[in-house]
């Protein structure tokens, strides 16, 4: 048990997608500008992302593995992310509409996402049993959540400062999110 | 190798064999046209027009929410294609423009000073913004900033205005506001345009059933833009002639200058510019959208059935008119007498609104020559009912029957229709509403000797409007209040001869807070009448209910009406809807007029797809409280001006109209004690003066 706690910090805040690995940018700062867009895409990824560490595990080892086909991970995780991706935003539209207006429109925007596809590779490359996969993805999914959400907050404010005008937007957005991704380097000797 | 690729092309088909199948079991019907418009778009899924990815944009144009141009990648050719899916000319297509709607009086108050960055949005931040209204123009000009093609600039008075031949509708504007107060909209959803609370609305605008932009058009009469004041009052109501004569004008209790000094005349300015246009000769021209293809059919050709369809043809359906009686009008040609409302006033008005290309059928009855099925089947996509209230109630006492009595509204039609009807000497009416008046009135220029109003309750309590009842007591019309009728005597060739009533006191207050009137034991008195006219209300004629094929789900309320929800105005029965005097019972032209508005707008939602709601925060009977105030400063006592009318002697023998209109010079005048309130703000006479 004290091992998935110490796996879900260190995903959340140690090893956190999107401020110590950076990966999964352009959605960090093309859905940050409001909360709302930032919590509504925030839930999608956890969604996405959880679905995408268990089927990319179950795809790995009983497939990649057995038939000694590892080389092939990246095109055949994009191949199955993609298409689970699909599948399941036709699933929500029929059977839970409410949920698929909620997230619908961010469903394809993560198809390919970079993070996505990070997690799916750092859970293989560190051989997570099923457990710790299915941990590991949710913990990182909450990190880039939470990341998305603070700094939503952050640029919102941002917007009442008084910014030189070379730097107004993305670029303060860019410096701001290097300031963020220090602090949490922070944690960096916890785990 | 092999292995690799057969390996991938098994995962590949396992993942394209599922979603094969899923795609079959998970099928939602789509409009087919998403997917075709969606192939005209840039596909970049760039999100730059505002929605999520080139599919939410495809939805939106189908729904109607988008243009044929909204693909901003994709330019002219791409809004060609839509156009050309859509079945759209993109030439015609509705454009989308830029309205600021703060354009209150003197600016309201600063809250505190702010020294940071000068842009709206940062000021907007902090506790919503520094002026003291809460929806109000913070002025620092965001939307100007914003504007790529310089369409709007400041006014000296601080407000933005939106210069429309520039306006491209990009929507910049709109998204740089931080209080929504500029918003882009096309034409069509403008006039579906419901008030709501936090929309910037003054008193009487709040309180107009019909939410007429009521400072919009009095500051136009002001500037001499008088075919800008018709188009304001046009975007609400089309039938300003007759409420410019026969509207009671609620609007006017509200008003902000009432508080201190008579409120503004805001009807008679109504009337002013209105018969400025009839008289001109020429009309106005109005705008229709586009052709949508849908059809609604309406039964009752009365102010709210007009209103109904005038607004429908605005926004590009197709209106047809059922009409019970000869000619279209209801209540404004059959119950308001000439002398209030000439006929070939209400023509020319009426005229105008099938101009735009609205249909009608007269003399066809629903529940007689047609119903509800042989509509479905003629493939008419919705149906408002607005069939008026036309049945009279009755008194229930002894010898209402006799020869010589009559019920209001079958008296007033006759003598719409033309008909002789022979009038007797002494005539009594019962009754203290509009009805009953206009019978005492039309009496009296019949040639009858002594015409008396009969009613249970005092002066204070008719429901009349107080200028009628004035108007009739100069006419010599004599009242007899806090009589309650008891029998109709008739003499032996059974004509009406006297009529018995009780006097009564007035006693404890009852629920609605009037005192009821009791009687007094023994008082019977009788009066020699010889014609008696009883016009004590009316209920909606509901008898087409009794088709049971289509109508059986109809709700009717106990008091006869269709039940109906207040804003959406949808029955019980999905595509039917109702409004005016068939729904409430009888009430006001004005209200007929915003209810058949309401209605339009719930149709169309309705006929295009949408879900049939009322918008959130609706404001449809109630009032902003902040906006109502105990006292208004700075306004100088002018006295309100006076509406000319045609001396009695010369009114009393002939039906010619009696309320005349205003000069233009004091037109101009009143034009001129409006305060052009806003929520908070208004301007205060002496700063016009300084
Ligand atoms: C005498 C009188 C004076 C009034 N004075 C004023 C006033 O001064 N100010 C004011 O604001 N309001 C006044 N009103 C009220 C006002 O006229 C009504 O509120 C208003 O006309 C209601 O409009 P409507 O469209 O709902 O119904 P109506 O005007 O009654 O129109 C209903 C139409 O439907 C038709 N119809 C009925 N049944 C059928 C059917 N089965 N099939 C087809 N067609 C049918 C009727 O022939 C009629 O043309 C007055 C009313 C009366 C009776
Ligand atoms: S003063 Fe003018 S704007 Fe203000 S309530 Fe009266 S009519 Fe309306």
């Amino acid at each position: 048990m004290g091992d998935y706690i110490v796996l879900a910090i260190s995903c959340i805040l140690v090893n956190n997608i999107l401020l110590a690995q950076y990966l999964g940018n352009c959605p960090f700062l093309g859905t940050s500008k409001k909360m709302e867009t930032a919590v509504g895409m925030a839930m999608a990824v956890v969604f996405v992302l959880v679905m995408a560490g268990v089927i990319t595990w179950i795809v790995n080892t009983y497939i990649l593995q057995k038939y000694d086909l590892v080389f092939l991970q990246t095109i055949a995780f994009i191949l199955v992310i993609a298409a689970l991706v699909q599948f399941v935003e036709m699933f929500l539209k029929k059977s839970i509409p409410a949920l698929y207006s909620g997230l619908g429109i961010f469903l394809p925007l993560i198809t390919t996402n970079c993070a996505v596809m990070g997690v799916c590779l750092i859970n293989m490359k560190e051989e997570y049993n099923f457990l710790q996969a299915l941990v590991a993805s949710f913990s990182y999914a909450v990190g880039y959540g939470l990341a998305l959400v603070l700094f939503a907050g952050i640029r919102e404010r941002i917007l009442l400062a008084r910014v030189p005008t070379p730097l107004q937007d993305t670029s303060i957005a860019l410096v701001t999110a290097g300031i963020l991704s220090l602090t949490f380097f922070a944690f960096k000797g916890m785990v | 190798m092999v292995e690799a690729i057969l390996m991938m092309l098994g995962l590949g088909a396992v993942c394209g064999t599922i979603l094969g199948i899923a795609s079959k079991v998970f099928y939602v019907y789509e409009d087919p046209r998403i997917a075709e418009v969606e192939g005209c778009l840039a596909g970049a899924n760039c999100g730059a027009c505002g929605y999520a990815g080139c599919s939410a944009a495809a939805v939106a144009v189908v729904g109607g929410q988008a243009q044929a141009n909204v693909c901003i990648i994709g330019g002219p050719e791409s809004a060609q294609k839509v156009a050309a899916v859509m079945g759209l000319d993109p030439g015609t297509a509705e454009p989308l423009r830029s309205l600021n709607t703060c354009q209150g009086g003197k600016r309201a108050e600063d809250r505190f000073y702010y020294t940071g960055v000068k842009s709206c949005r940062a000021l907007a931040a902090f506790y919503g913004g520094k002026r003291v209204c809460h929806i109000g123009c913070l002025g620092y000009g965001d939307c100007i900033k914003a504007c790529k093609f310089d369409a709007i600039h400041m006014d000296p008075k601080g407000y933005p205005v939106v210069d429309e031949v520039k306006c491209v509708g990009c929507m910049a504007c709109e998204k740089a506001c931080p209080k929504e107060i500029i918003n882009v909209k096309s034409m069509s959803q403008r006039l579906l345009e419901l008030n709501c609370e936090e929309d910037a609305l003054a008193p009487c605008r709040q309180t107009c059933p019909a939410e007429i932009n009521i400072p919009q058009y009095i500051a136009q009469v002001r500037e001499g833009d008088y075919e800008g004041s018709v188009r304001t009052i046009r975007e609400r109501n089309p039938l300003l002639l007759a409420c410019g004569r026969v509207c009671p004008h609620p609007c006017e209790s509200y008003c902000r200058r009432g508080l201190e000094d008579e409120p503004v005349s805001i009807n008679q300015l109504k009337r002013f510019v209105a018969d400025l246009e009839m008289n001109s000769g020429k009309r106005y021209p109005i705008t229709c959208a586009p052709e949508t293809g849908k059809r609604v059919a309406i039964i009752g050709g009365g102010p709210a059935g007009l209103s109904c369809a005038y607004f429908l043809r605005r926004v590009g359906h197709h209106a047809t008119i059922y009409e019970a009686m000869p000619k279209l009008g209801g209540m404004l040609r059959y119950g308001i007498p000439e002398y209030r409302l000439p006929k070939k006033v209400l023509d020319w008005e009426i005229d105008g609104i099938l101009n735009l290309g609205v249909d009608y059928h007269t003399n066809v009855k629903l529940g007689v020559d047609f119903d509800v099925g042989s509509l479905v089947s003629a493939g008419y996509d919705a149906i408002f009912l607005s069939v008026g209230a036309w049945n009279d109630y009755n008194l229930n006492i002894d010898g209402e029957d006799l020869e010589g009595c009559f019920t209001g509204i079958d008296f007033l039609s006759r003598i719409g229709l033309g008909e002789k009807i022979t009038i007797g000497r002494r005539a009594a009416v019962i009754g203290g509403g509009n009805t009953a008046i206009d019978c005492v009135r039309t009496l009296i220029r019949l040639g009858a000797r002594e015409v008396y109003i009969v009613y249970r309750r005092t002066r204070r309590e008719m429901p009349a409007n107080a200028v009628e009842i004035d108007a009739a007591e100069h006419e010599g019309v004599k009242f007899h209040f806090l009589a309650a009728p008891v029998r109709v005597i008739g003499d032996e060739r059974g004509h009406v001869k006297q009529l018995e009533y009780l006097k009564m006191e007035l006693g404890e207050p009852d629920a609605s807070g009037r005192r009821r009137p009791v009687p007094i034991e023994g008082s019977e008195t009788r009066l020699d009448v010889d014609m008696l006219i009883t016009a004590i209300g009316q209920a909606p004629d509901v008898s087409f209910k009794s088709d049971v094929t289509r109508l059986k789900d109809l709700e009717i309320t106990r008091r006869r009406a269709i039940a109906h929800d207040p804003i959406t105005m949808q029955s019980a029965i999905p595509y039917i809807f109702t409004g005016g005097d068939a729904a409430t019972g009888a009430s006001l032209v004005i209200e007929a007029i915003g209810a058949g508005r309401r209605a339009a707008r719930s149709i169309n939602q309705y006929v295009t797809g949408q879900k049939v709601e009322a918008p959130p925060g609706v404001l449809y009977g109630r009032h902003i409280r902040e906006t109502l105030f105990e006292h208004v400063e700075g306004v100088r006592r002018k006295p309100r001006a006076k509406m000319p009318e045609l001396p009695v002697d010369e009114r009393i023998h002939s039906f010619a109209e009696a309320d005349l209109v205003l000069s233009e010079e004091s037109a101009v005048a009143e034009s001129q004690r409006c305060l052009s309130c806003c929520r908070l703000c208004y301007d205060p006479d002496v700063s016009k003066v300084a």
